[in-house]
């Protein structure tokens, strides 16, 4: 029984967990930082920035994905305080802001750049960045969709309020990582216009 | 009540009588295991298999440079389509060189190095039960092992595996047409690297988050064994590192599949220059690449470091020397190793402003690099020693870490590298200061804790002989490199006797490919003793090198959670050796200073003032029954 208890104990270890997260975010944040310095090195070896403005969308899209992040904190505060109606509502808006935000930057990728002139093959990699950048987090956005959904799921399943409170600590490093990186993506974007 | 749970556990080695609370299946003990030990086994053996094949196609290679002009035919029978008539194929040369290297690189001295004994001694030595996630850690496993496939795999397409050197240089790499190997099997490459970069992120961040989270009662961070300290930064470095090579690889894979520029300019194939890519710059995968790529260099030597630091303190009966800066000096070393990536690319026509710049860090790197060097030697200065094959090993690992450190600092130098670039002194420097090197950390550690994994004791008279004939052939194989560098021979020839200037380099070639054959049947006696000491080998006691460390409290049969019942607290660092006054040799972690009173000395309790007063009355309290006598 006492081995058996100790097991128990081992196999929780939620805060080393919640630290692996926290290491992922790092291994993320240096994927796109390498993307970024790679961009930098590029175009300021070859004079050629992207050489366009960038389509409003982005702008809506990013008011989104900010929005996204504000309902992700009143889910996270609403399951602290033991509201699990609220937490739910919450996760579901977080979850549709995600959907319309991945739906915006499609729309983007699909119609906006391509009637702009912009492509993916282009002897101006510059603009070819810009769909990587997108890709790679949208890529991200997706897997933090699914990590909300898992969470929500728990929510439903009225698992115990330990791993409730640790399934929504994941999901929002996570997405509020997510956000921020395209915060900075879009910022990186701007800067470089021209 | 507890010991009987345990005990029960434990008897599932027997067979069918499983605990009441914990079935094991062979399925979940042996294939998918959560346990962090078996999964450094399943790490060791595959490394282990993959250095085999890698070592196996470098005699292949080693054979056509010293005989270039000569048909073997039973090279065509092994290798058929290859080698036509006898002669291996030029490209399949060039893939062989690259595999060799991928596979050492990354599949041996990465996952092998770091995968086993990160994963054997981060709990062990810490005192944890196992991982922050052991389900990552299996996962880790099995990507590695699929990367393993994967890789292996090139060698049945039909143009062969990658050619373009283990660093995949565009725009080698990046056109399909441009050589036999970069069409599939470039692609497969990417693939298995893909896979491989997951892996070793995955076990990277366990080990970070194991060693800040979970350490035992008492062991702080100045009480971790420096093999510790060493996987703790080396996982550092992988994290930071790896990611840069998938962004590299990813736009990789874009002008490959999708016709993007981003490393491609215009550019001629078989006189046609009709190609769609414009305005792209090879120069920066190399950025890229070398922002991983010389940190990985790192990775792969600082898990040798430490081992070699734990084997020889231990075996040498001494407290290793100036244990503070050996774990400053592995900081150093992880924090330049992200700043001298240039010194790779000196010749690519970087602004030599730039070249200086990296050239200084460069240099720098040789100051901590030094100061371990110079603290291994001071270590073994007047100690105990005892030459166990761990202890010969990790002695052989300095030699070579002197050795081929010393070429680095010509090599670093901006200016003699417009000589010595790509050339053999290049080959001689890698293969001695990372190559040799690694592959003895490792060795030692193999040595060292097979009791630990399979709780027996390999070969001690096999163990010197696969030493010492491992040691010279590999110094007779790399050092005359040195000389046909300085000559000017370029390193990835199929044939450089082709050119007249280098013809008279045959015979050393030839010399070098005899050492190569020697140490690679040496081998042998490493296999057998391997394979011979798991089933057969004198079964090991709990503490067989009166070691100091954690692990060596862990009962010699495994058991899931690594300590029966608590787990042990820790009191002292882990290099109380020959401390004067004390009753033996070694003094474990797990013993507290009151029951050491006689070897006590005032540094033991610098953070300690409860400590420091009873010290203090039981040395007033000697002195006055010393002054009764």
């Amino acid at each position: 029984m006492m081995m058996a208890n100790i097991e128990q104990e081992d196999k929780l270890q939620l805060a080393p967990k919640k630290f692996n997260m926290w290491i992922f975010i790092f291994t993320s944040f240096m994927l796109f930082a390498a993307l970024t310095s790679g961009f930098i090195v590029y175009s300021g070896g070859h004079g050629t920035g992207i050489n366009i403005k960038l389509p409003a969308i982005f702008t809506y899209s990013t008011i989104l994905i900010a929005l996204s992040s504000v309902s992700m904190y009143l889910a996270s505060k609403a399951a602290r305080e033991l509201q699990l109606q609220k937490q739910r509502l919450f996760l579901w808006v977080t979850i549709l802001l995600g959907v319309a935000f991945f739906a915006l930057q499609t729309y983007a990728w699909l119609v906006l750049l391509p009637q702009m002139g912009v492509f993916f093959i282009n002897p101006n990699a510059s603009q070819s960045f810009i769909y990587v950048f997108v890709w790679i987090h949208l890529a991200h956005i997706l897997a933090g969709v699914l990590l909300l959904g898992n969470t929500l799921l728990g929510a439903y399943r009225n698992k115990p309020q330990v791993k409730n409170l640790f399934g929504m600590q994941m999901s929002s490093i996570f997405w509020h990582f997510v956000d921020i990186i395209w915060i900075y993506l879009y910022v990186f974007l701007l800067l470089n216009q021209y | 009540m507890s010991t009987l749970a345990v005990q029960d556990h434990g008897a599932v080695h027997h067979g069918e009588d499983h605990g009441h609370h914990h079935h094991d299946t062979f399925l979940t003990k042996y294939i998918f295991s959560q346990d962090h030990k078996m999964i450094a086994k399943q790490f060791l053996v595959t490394g282990i298999t993959m250095a085999f094949i890698a070592m196996i196609l470098s005699i292949l290679f080693r054979i056509q440079l010293a005989y270039p002009d000569k048909a073997f035919p039973l090279m065509e029978t092994l290798l058929g389509r290859f080698a036509p008539g006898g002669r291996l194929d030029s490209n399949f040369y060039l893939a062989l060189v690259t595999i060799h290297g991928t596979i050492m690189v990354f599949f041996v001295l990465t996952a092998g190095l770091s995968g086993t004994f990160s994963n054997l001694l981060i709990p062990l030595q810490l005192g944890a039960r196992d991982m922050a996630s052991p389900f990552m850690n299996m996962l880790s496993y099995w990507f590695f092992f699929a990367a393993s496939v994967v890789m292996l795999s090139s060698f049945l397409v039909q143009k062969g595996p990658a050619s373009g050197g283990w660093t995949i240089y565009p725009p080698l790499s990046a056109l399909p047409k441009a050589m036999p190997g970069s069409g599939m099997g470039m692609t497969l490459w990417l693939i298995s690297m893909v896979l491989f970069i997951a892996s070793s992120l995955m076990g990277a961040i366990n080990y970070v988050s194991t060693v800040l989270n979970m350490r035992t009662k008492g062991m702080d961070l100045w009480k971790m064994p420096l093999t510790i300290w060493a996987f703790f930064l080396t996982a550092i470095l992988g994290i930071l590192a790896f990611p840069v090579l998938v962004a590299g690889v990813v736009l990789l894979i874009f002008d490959r599949s999708f016709g993007t520029s981003f490393y491609l300019s215009e550019i001629v194939i078989g006189g046609s220059s009709v190609q769609p890519f414009e305005g792209g710059s090879p120069i920066l995968f190399q950025h890229l690449f070398w922002f991983l790529g010389h940190p990985e260099v790192y990775i792969v030597i600082m898990p040798a470091m430490g081992i070699s630091s734990e084997v020889m303190s231990v075996n040498s009966r001494k407290p290793i020397f100036g244990y503070h800066a050996m774990v400053y000096s592995l900081i150093g070393i992880t924090v330049l190793s992200f700043i001298v990536w240039g010194h790779h690319m000196f010749v690519t026509g970087m602004n030599p402003f730039l070249g200086g710049v990296f050239m200084i860090t460069t240099l720098i790197i040789a100051v901590p690099s030094a100061v371990k060097t110079f603290n291994w030697l001071a270590t073994l200065w007047r100690g105990n020693i005892r030459f166990t094959a761990a202890m010969l090993f990790a002695i052989g690992m300095v030699s070579f870490f002197i050795s081929g450190g010393l070429t680095g600092i010509f090599l670093g130098n901006a200016a003699l590298d417009i000589n010595l670039h790509d050339t053999y002194f290049v080959v001689a420097h890698f293969h001695l200061v990372m190559g040799s090197a690694a592959i003895f950390g490792m060795l030692a550690g193999v040595y060292h804790w097979f009791p630990k994994m399979y709780g027996r004791v390999m070969n001690e008279k096999l163990g010197y002989l696969h030493f010492w004939l491992t040691f010279i052939g590999a110094y007779l194989v790399f050092f005359p490199m040195h000389f046909m560098g300085l000559g000017g021979v370029p390193r990835r020839y199929y044939a450089f006797t082709e050119f007249v200037e280098w013809n008279k380099w045959l015979s050393v070639n030839v010399f070098i490919t005899w050492a190569a054959i020697m140490a690679a049947v040496a081998q042998v006696a490493f296999a057998v003793n391997f394979i011979y000491s798991i089933f057969w080998g004198k079964r090991a006691t709990q503490n067989p090198w009166q070691a100091n460390t954690l692990e060596w409290t862990a009962p010699v049969e495994h058991v899931h959670g690594n300590w029966y019942g608590e787990i042990p607290t820790v009191y002292r660092w882990p290099y109380d050796y020959s401390k004067p006054g004390a009753e033996e040799d070694y003094i474990p972690q797990t013993v507290p200073l009151s029951q050491t009173m006689s070897s006590n000395v005032q540094h033991d309790f610098e953070d300690n003032p409860a400590g420091l007063d009873a010290y203090a009355k039981f040395t007033a309290a000697k002195k006055s029954s010393e002054e009764v006598k």
